[in-house]
């Protein structure tokens, strides 16, 4: 197989069936995440990178056989691995013990939200969510970097719109507004059913990209300026480490909700909501960013091209 | 053959993993690397929250009606995972862009070459 | 209370001043910044190392939750030592930042060099700090990440593919660990580092838990660069602005072989790695291989920051040499040699960015000749820092490789001693050449011939002074190695 596009829209594929397969293993929240981001984003980015570089493989010149050896002792020793582990299912696996059934039955009492994933990922172990959303800015931080174009790109005209076609302009108006609400909805109501920070700010970021899909870059960095991503992308990560010494100053350790009002669970629901905002934030900036910096990439490149 | 049953699903997952693991280190096109990349990911994901399932047991979400839930650490942790991987996709396609405009290819054979005549 | 949140403070930090340092827009006032919260940060470090010398182990509760089901920062000699030395570098390298950065990165990029820095040095304490296996994956992707920015603003086009060779080498690696850690769990249902080292006792028979420790060693000595896994390293030293390649050399590595004696001895104890599994003996081979494939090459190069990238090879070969005795001699060793190697490469690199300064771009043997008139106090760190990796007297290098001698003669194994000594041999031949075209030749026509600015002799003589400081008087480094290494020995209860 050589063509890459389908290769990448083969792999888009795939991880939409995983994501199905998530929502089977009661994993809501992981596929809601997988679908987006995985299927989502990482699509539209390998799209991008083949728009600005090749299309098909060229033949590959050295042989199979060291990979192949490599590949077939990593597999045999997973395989391994798998013959002393627990049967799928399995209630009494020790991964069900121990740590875990304290999520289970106390989140509902030590910090009272429905959704115990966003119990734990927000507040049991939200010093690991916090270095997540780092790692999102580095990305964010890095792709811009590496192909942020400087200067003014105040250009007259993008080539690449869309927005002769009627169609495409009615109906990306009318799911816009539809889009961000529906990101505004997970984004808060985490708490009770799938959905926080990151899904929301995926979702949200997909308004902007759809936006500028249709009506040109420009436009689009003319509503979100790449000024405004850059304070947004830091601005994130600054409200969620920010309610971390917030805690640290009226008390607690660091990140410990409970200081953060009068009564624990109210504190851990205060904590939660900002820092699940924190997210949201920093995600929706860095999504947007990245792709926009792929898209000006493509559109200096035009322009070059044309002198 | 209980046993076999009882794994099979790891197998299959493993069996994925191995083929995304096997594009990232065979091929010398560097999209289609990242592609492997992915999938090696992906199938790790499967893995983990594979394990994490609770024979007739729900989404761990507290409701009245239900008695059984599914654990939700592997959920957390695969969400950390997720995200990291599409960061680490992020930058490597970013990387490839540049490339692409430096060497005029993304294979990996070509840069070689080029790099080696100087 | 900010003495009690020391260990959080440590990583929030420089973990709060990366996205700061993204508002400012000037190169100058951005180097400041990074420069004022990284001694902050050594002054946290030499706090926390106290504080752990004289009072124990010390555990804080991310969150307010306590472990296992919250994530632990664990504290002990042997991360505080870790943690001293990443951020001892991180100043001093910020040092001569200002100057350096400004030379080889474009100048709309300077300011976003130094917030990478900033997350690189976030994600490393973070990887050394904290007691949570799977935090550690977190902070290990943050330091990487942010490494493969680093390397790739490097002015060479070939800093691009280094960087992502880099990535997806590092990627697998991460992978690897990150299915090891999850192995362990589905056995034992915990993350926390010290309550795994209590659970795994019971099923240390089991095939899955094996699995496990051969997915994180793997994983582990990709991010080491052991033999024969190290095969990103030399692009990614060669390629990278020198400030990032002196930060790496010196840290990078370090903090994988942290990890590595963390998971080892701390998590699956001595007992299972080194008499259920053959880990002592796989180690000590490809220890031995790189140490003599490093320098062999090391000696064949022309470009220097590439036979100093081997040279870096070879040297995390008698880090790993000495762990894979695993005694308390052995151990120091090689903890020993995580900080001296530190000193010395963080030295070299520097003094590499100063010749890079003055003359720009890829730094060949040529460049050197008649170096030793034209840049005499950049030279002579230099042969300082040569003689440091040769390991002569006086010098810390010579520390080490006494207490590796001192523990391979311990066992008995001469054989290994002797391969110690003649790999110095081999670090003899690569750096007479550089003393002989510095020294002994007349500089190229049209070289220019000026001295390196001081902001960049300063660290590089400060690494350098430290080097023969704590080669002279070691008891303090040796001190602490020790405990470090008994602590590591016997944990198991």
């Amino acid at each position: 197989m050589r063509d890459l596009f389908a290769i990448v829209m083969l792999f888009g594929i795939y991880s939409l069936l995983s994501a199905g397969f998530f929502v089977s293993m009661d994993a809501v929240d992981v596929a809601l995440t997988e679908a987006a981001v995985g299927a989502g984003i990482t699509t539209v980015l390998m799209l991008g990178t083949l728009a600005l570089t090749a299309r098909t493989e060229k033949r590959k010149g050295h042989g199979p056989l060291l990979p192949l050896l490599v590949v077939i002792v990593t597999g045999a020793a997973l395989i391994y691995a798998t013959l002393d582990m627990p049967y799928f299912a399995d209630p009494d696996a020790p991964a069900h013990q121990h740590v875990a059934p304290r999520y289970i039955q106390e989140s509902g009492t030590e910090i009272g939200i429905p959704n115990i994933v966003t119990s734990v990922l927000a507040s049991y172990r939200g010093f690991d969510t916090l270095g997540e959303v780092v790692v999102i800015f580095a990305a964010g931080l890095g792709v811009l970097i590496l192909l942020g174009v400087a200067g003014d790109r105040r250009h007259d005209a993008s080539p690449s719109t869309m927005q002769h076609h009627l169609v495409l302009r009615v109906i990306t108006k009318s799911l816009i507004p539809l889009i961000l609400l529906y990101a505004l909805y997970i984004q808060f109501h985490g708490d009770y059913g799938p959905g926080g920070g990151f899904q929301a700010g995926v979702i949200f970021a997909a308004a902007f990209i759809l936006y500028s899909i249709i009506y040109g870059l420009n436009s689009a960095e003319r509503i979100i300026s790449p000024a405004v991503l850059r304070f947004l992308m830091a601005a994130g990560v600054l409200i969620f480490s920010g309610t971390g010494v917030a805690a640290l100053l009226l008390g607690g350790n660091y990140l410990d909700y409970d200081f953060l009002a009068h009564d624990p669970v109210h504190g851990q629901h205060v904590g939660i909501l900002l820092v699940e905002f924190g997210v949201g934030v920093t995600v929706t900036a860095v999504m947007i960013s990245v792709f926009f910096n792929f898209s000006g990439r493509s559109n200096a490149r035009q322009e070059t091209g044309k002198q | 053959m209980t046993t076999v049953l009882g794994l099979y699903n790891y197998w299959v997952v493993i069996f994925l993993m191995m083929v995304g693991f096997y594009i990232v280190i065979a091929h010398g096109n560097m999209v289609k690397k990242v592609v492997g990349l992915n999938i090696f990911q992906t199938s790790v994901f499967i893995l983990y929250i594979s394990v994490g399932k609770v024979r007739d047991g729900a989404a761990p979400i507290l409701d009245d009606t239900v008695t059984v839930y599914s654990n939700p650490l592997p959920h957390v942790l695969i969400l950390t995972a997720i995200v990291v991987g599409v960061a680490t996709t992020a930058l490597a396609l970013a990387l490839i862009v540049r490339i692409r405009e430096s060497y005029g290819s993304i294979e990996e054979e070509d840069i070689h070459r080029q790099d080696e005549s100087l | 209370m900010i003495t009690a949140n020391l260990p959080a403070l440590q990583v929030v930090i420089p973990l709060l001043a990366a996205p700061l340092s993204l508002v400012l827009r000037r190169p100058g006032l951005a180097w400041l910044f990074t420069l004022l919260i990284s001694i902050i940060t050594l002054f946290v470090s030499l706090e926390l190392l106290r504080q752990v010398l004289s009072g124990g182990v010390i555990s804080y509760a991310m969150g307010g939750w306590e472990p296992p089901w919250g994530i632990e920062y664990r504290v002990d000699t042997v991360n505080a030592f870790v943690l001293l030395i990443v951020s001892i570098i991180g100043a001093v390298v910020m040092l001569s930042a200002g100057e350096s950065v400004a030379r080889e990165v474009p100048e709309d990029k300077q300011p976003l060099f130094y917030t990478a820095y900033l997350l690189c040095l976030t994600g490393l304490l973070g990887i050394a700090i904290t007691g949570d296996a799977f935090n550690l994956f977190v902070f290990l992707e943050i330091s990487s990440l942010s490494s493969y920015i680093m390397i790739s603003l490097g002015q060479d086009r070939r800093s691009l593919t280094a960087a992502f060779q880099y990535l997806i080498m590092g990627t697998i690696g991460a992978t690897f660990i990150l299915i090891g850690v999850g192995l362990l769990y589905m056995m034992t249902g915990t993350l926390n580092m010290h309550d795994l080292s209590q659970r795994l006792p019971a099923i240390m028979e089991t095939r899955t838990v094996h699995s496990a420790f051969a997915f994180l060693t793997v994983g582990i000595s990709i991010k080491l660069a052991l033999f024969p896994l190290h095969l990103w390293l030399p692009n990614a030293y060669t390629y990278a602005p020198s400030v990032a390649t002196a930060f790496l050399a010196a840290t990078a590595t370090k903090v994988a072989v942290y990890v590595l004696l963390r998971f080892v001895f701390t998590v699956f104890g001595v007992e299972f790695a080194f008499e259920m599994m053959p880990l002592g003996e796989i180690l000590m081979l490809l220890a031995l291989l790189a140490i003599f494939s490093g320098s062999t090459v090391a000696i064949f190069q022309d470009n220097i920051k590439r036979m100093m990238a081997y040279s870096s090879v070879a040297q995390i070969g008698y880090m790993i040499l000495g762990i894979s005795f695993a005694t308390v001699t052995g151990l120091t060793a090689g903890i020993l040699h995580l900080f001296n190697h530190a000193m010395m490469k963080g030295a070299l690199f520097l003094a590499l960015g100063c010749i890079v300064y003055r003359i720009g771009g890829n730094v060949r043997l040529d460049d050197f000749r008649g170096l030793g008139k034209t840049m005499p106090w950049t030279m002579a760190a230099v042969v300082a820092g040569g003689l440091s990796l040769i390991g002569v007297p006086l010098t810390v290098g010579f520390v080490s490789k006494w207490y590796l001698v001192l523990a391979a003669l311990e066992q008995g194994w001469w054989p290994i001693a002797v391969m110690v000594l003649v790999g110095s041999l081999l670090a003899v031949v690569y750096i007479w050449k550089l003393v002989e075209a510095a020294y002994f030749q007349a500089p190229k026509e049209g070289a220019s011939g000026a001295e390196a600015p001081l902001s960049l002799l300063i660290p590089t003589w400060l690494l350098i002074g430290a080097s023969v400081y704590f080669g002279i008087d070691t008891d303090l480094t040796v001190s602490v190695a020790q405990i470090a290494a008994q602590s590591l020995l016997e944990v198991r209860p």
